[in-house]
């Protein structure tokens, strides 16, 4: 499509010159971008990438004039195609916006309306820009619905937001985004909400249509794997500076800052497989598990062991039912049918019915450290409760007994004992909640996706503490995750979960040497890996497989 | 479809126990009240003999089971029996309050729900600006005032103060202080007299209303989906009316039932300054008397009004919202 208001490739697009965004705290105004400077051409992609309160998306939004509430754009200059934005009208904004600037958002689901359906969202850009008439958008979006492999591309339109999966809403956003056909379109961690034998569809369908469109985009990840697939060039952030920018292939090869190794070397960790302990039963058995949730199963004949010392990991897609198989375990969910044995005997289904030593050797933690802290606890009491619970410590032996568990989790006690859960940074967080697991001198810890709201780095020395905590008190862990990279780095065994069911099972090296169930195949190949060429050799590998009749299909699609 | 149906259908049945609690609870307080139809309508020279003859006549001397049998047996034929301060029939003396009831809370309704809609919108698109400010403080006076003050002013203004410069009739006021209607008022004629009451209530419920909306639009202006809409580059106006309206009004519509119904069951002291011929009057009226069937209908009324708006209200919220009308 060549336009001839829209210039030539490689024309510069948007400059924007020592950026400065500053975000309200506590009645004052702290600086969080300090002077970052973006050059993008025609039809090029950047990829921005950093870890959390790197300022990835308030730089992405500031591309548009934006500041959401709570920052300010404080110093610096945005060109845009010959327009200075911190100096143009808001009703001079507004008519960029949508229209010659666009934005992907992370939620798709809670990014569009619920109340309206997806074809009246997608017409609203074009028809109030006055750029098309609305049958002519309708006609549009249909074929950018075709173009994007959204199923059903004629009738899609009609169904509102909460009727379509996640996604298929991300790639209905990205057309969305296209509407107008923009010169930019900012996409702000658009895959990181997904699955990622779902991401590979949205990855694919995002490129191609930036590329059919000569679209320049600035795509924002916190994932190096995913940028490397989509990013002509990569800026690497940190704390509201530049670290590195350079040609994606050349930054992979050869980064020139630690901190951008750093974010290379993340997912290599990797521990040896140990195999099940000889002449000693297994510590938690599951056998033939059957669960609903009212009067619709989710589990069905689910079973597996868990042995002392070792790890599970329990893998799958949103909705396969690992955390609800965690549920039954914990007695949360008592199941249909099946039974949960603990050290041979069958565990009570309901908590209420357990004893209070079968309570204590089973200790959970959860995903969000957030919502799993009381934010107006003290760490003192939120460790000590279960210390005090359980094993009846009380006074002084307590308070040793805390501080001896916040220095097991490399926190200084003096530093921490009396702070609030909410003086805590993520990672800080989800110690705690290992800490309060411990406290309880657990047999078997159930772990929810303890890493996944966490920074790769982060998360990483979080597996590491598991680790040591492991190997120091003889714990089993079932580890629920749909980060495979996760499973190689800490897993003994590996459970495959899709749509309910157990689809494979076995010791780590075996899962992760072919030949693959589908699915397991589907799940291990969909992992993005740090090679700007992987997203192209595997879209070719399953064309081919499809041509030779094998087809590989994510529940979501 | 068949789950709104499924769902009215419980409500109704619901709400029958209701009324059958609130009649009882009604009955039995009555009773409770020291003295009776007889003692307060024979005045205190009654004798004994003919105070116990009226309480034979009535039936007052069977018990109170009895009584309230007798009456709920009445009322689930739908006859509600005779006043006993005047013999005539409930359904016939009622009928024309609930009328003249409905008129008055029909008429504020068509002037405030749109006017508070229309107010809070706009607060919502100017919020924390001069606008916003001066309706909020405005909306807040009013109903910080008891509702006769706010009346008597309003008397005052349009009425007393305007006697002689009425642009319709000779030397009137522009609004008559009595919005004395009967039953052949004509429905024009019967606008005009019941204005002021009307206006009265309009600034008794609006900011409630109207803050409603206020709120439940602001509430919503942080969400993501707004953000987006932002920046899709809509105007702000349609942001507010197409974005946020459509997502906040399952809690409008909810204090938009609590006022009509407020307007409905609530209105006695505005009734009895304009001494208007409403239920709420006759209510009060009849208590005094402790004229036990008048009240009972009454109350009946006003509990399933409150049970019927609250139901709609309800069924308002599922038929709005997407998430309920198209399942996945």
């Amino acid at each position: 499509m060549s336009d001839t208001k829209r210039g030539q490739k490689g024309d510069i697009l948007l400059e924007m010159k020592g950026l400065k965004i500053e975000g309200r705290a506590d009645e004052q105004w702290i600086e969080i971008v300090h002077g970052v400077d973006v050059t993008l051409r025609r039809g090029e992609v950047l990829g921005l990438i950093g870890e959390s309160g790197a300022g990835k998306s308030t730089i992405g939004l500031a591309a548009m004039g934006y500041a959401r509430d709570g920052c300010r754009i404080s110093g610096g200059e945005i060109w845009f195609d010959g327009t200075e934005l911190r100096s143009a009208s808001d009703e001079h904004l507004r008519k960029l916006r949508g229209h010659r600037i666009a934005y992907v958002a992370q939620s798709a689901a809670a990014s569009f309306n619920p109340a309206h359906r997806l074809i009246d969202q997608y017409c609203e850009s074009p028809v109030q820009h006055g750029v098309m008439s609305r049958d002519k958008a309708e006609k549009d979006a249909k074929d950018l619905f075709r173009r994007l492999r959204l199923p059903n591309p004629e009738t899609i339109g009609e169904r509102y937001p909460h009727q379509v999966s996640g996604g298929q809403l991300q790639r209905a956003m990205t057309a969305m985004a296209m509407s107008c056909r923009p010169d930019l379109i900012i996409f702000d961690e658009p895959t990181t909400a997904l699955d990622v034998t779902t991401q590979i569809e949205v990855l694919a369908a995002i490129r191609d249509i930036v590329d059919q469109f000569n679209t320049a985009a600035i795509y924002i990840t916190h994932d190096l794997a995913v940028v490397a697939q989509m990013a002509d060039t990569i800026k690497v952030l940190r704390y509201g500076n530049t670290v590195e920018e350079g040609d994606t292939r050349r930054m992979l090869a050869k980064p020139e800052e630690k901190y951008t190794s750093d974010l290379l070397a993340v997912r290599t960790y990797k521990r040896d497989q140990r195999d099940r302990p000889e002449n000693e039963g297994p510590l938690m058995q599951i056998r033939g598990v059957d669960a609903s949730y009212g009067t619709v199963p989710v589990l069905y004949d689910v079973s597996f062991d868990v042995y002392k010392k070792r790890t599970v990991a329990v893998v799958g897609e949103s909705g396969s039912g690992k955390s609800t198989t965690a549920r039954v375990i914990t007695g949360l969910l008592p199941p249909k049918a099946g039974e949960v044995y603990y050290r041979g005997e069958v565990l009570p289904a309901d908590y209420r019915q357990r004893n209070k030593d079968q309570l204590r050797r089973l200790q959970m933690i959860y995903q969000m450290p957030d919502t799993a802290l009381n934010p107006k606890s003290r760490i003192r009491d939120v460790i000590g409760r279960p210390a005090y619970f359980y094993l009846g410590l009380t006074g002084r032996k307590l308070e040793e007994r805390v501080r001896e568990l916040l220095r097991l989790v490399e926190l200084e006690p003096d530093q921490y004992i009396n702070r609030l859960t909410t003086e805590l940074s993520g990672g800080q967080k989800q110690r705690i909640c290992i800490a309060r697991a411990l406290a309880a001198e657990p047999e078997l810890i159930i772990c929810d996706e303890v890493t996944s709201a966490l920074d790769q780095l982060v998360a990483e020395e979080i597996l590491k503490l598991l680790q040591r905590m492991q190997d120091e008190f003889d714990l089993s862990y079932m580890f629920i995750t749909h980060d495979l990279a996760t499973v190689r780095a800490i897993s003994d065994e590996v459970v495959v979960m899709q749509n309910g069911r157990v689809v494979e099972q076995g010791p780590k090296e075996e899962m992760f040497t072919p030949p693959h169930h589908d699915y397991t195949d589907l799940l291990l190949s969909s992992v993005p890996e740090m090679d700007p060429d992987w997203l192209d050799r595997l879209l070719a590998e399953r064309a081919e497989m499809a041509r030779q009749g094998r087809v590989l299909k994510a529940a979501d699609n | 479809m068949s789950k709104i149906l499924a769902t009215i259908a419980q409500r109704l049945g619901l709400g029958v126990l209701t009324l059958f609690v609130v009649s009882l609870v009604i009955a039995g307080m009555l009773e409770l009240l020291p003295g009776d139809f007889c003692e307060t309508i024979l005045g205190q020279s009654a004798t004994v003999e003919t105070v116990n003859a009226c309480r034979k006549e009535n039936g007052f001397d069977q018990p109170f089971v009895f009584r309230y049998a007798d009456w709920l047996s009445g009322f689930a034929t739908l006859d509600m029996g005779k006043s006993l301060a005047n013999k005539r029939d409930i359904a016939e003396l009622i009928s024309v309050r609930l009328s003249n009831t409905l008129f008055l809370a029909g008429f504020t309704a068509a002037i405030a729900v749109p006017l508070a809609l229309f107010l809070g919108v706009l607060a919502a698109l100017y919020r924390y600006s001069l606008y916003d400010r001066f309706v909020n403080v405005f909306t807040l006076t009013s109903i910080s005032f008891p509702e006769f003050f706010v009346a008597y002013i309003l008397v005052l203004l349009l009425s007393v103060m305007t006697v002689g410069e009425n642009p319709i009739g000779p030397n009137g006021p522009w609004f008559p202080a009595m919005a004395s209607v009967s039953e052949d008022t004509s429905f024009g004629e019967r606008l005009y007299l019941v204005f002021l009451p009307a206006l009265t209530l309009t600034l008794v419920v609006v900011a409630h209303m109207m803050r409603m909306t206020r709120a439940a639009i602001i509430n919503l202006l942080a969400s993501p989906y707004i953000e987006m809409a932002r920046l899709k580059g809509i105007k702000n106006s349609r942001i507010i009316v197409k974005h946020a309206l459509p997502n906040a009004l399952a809690p409008i519509i909810n204090v938009i039932a609590i006022n009509l119904a407020y307007l409905i069951v609530g209105v006695v002291v505005v009734e009895v300054v304009f001494n208007y011929p409403g239920l709420g009057k006759i209510f009060v009226d009849h208590v005094k008397f402790r004229d036990v069937p008048v009240v009972q209908a009454s109350a009946m009324i006003f509990a399933a009004t409150y049970i019927l708006l609250n139901l709609t209200a309800d069924i308002l919220s599922i038929v709005t919202n997407p998430r309920l009308m198209h399942p996945r």
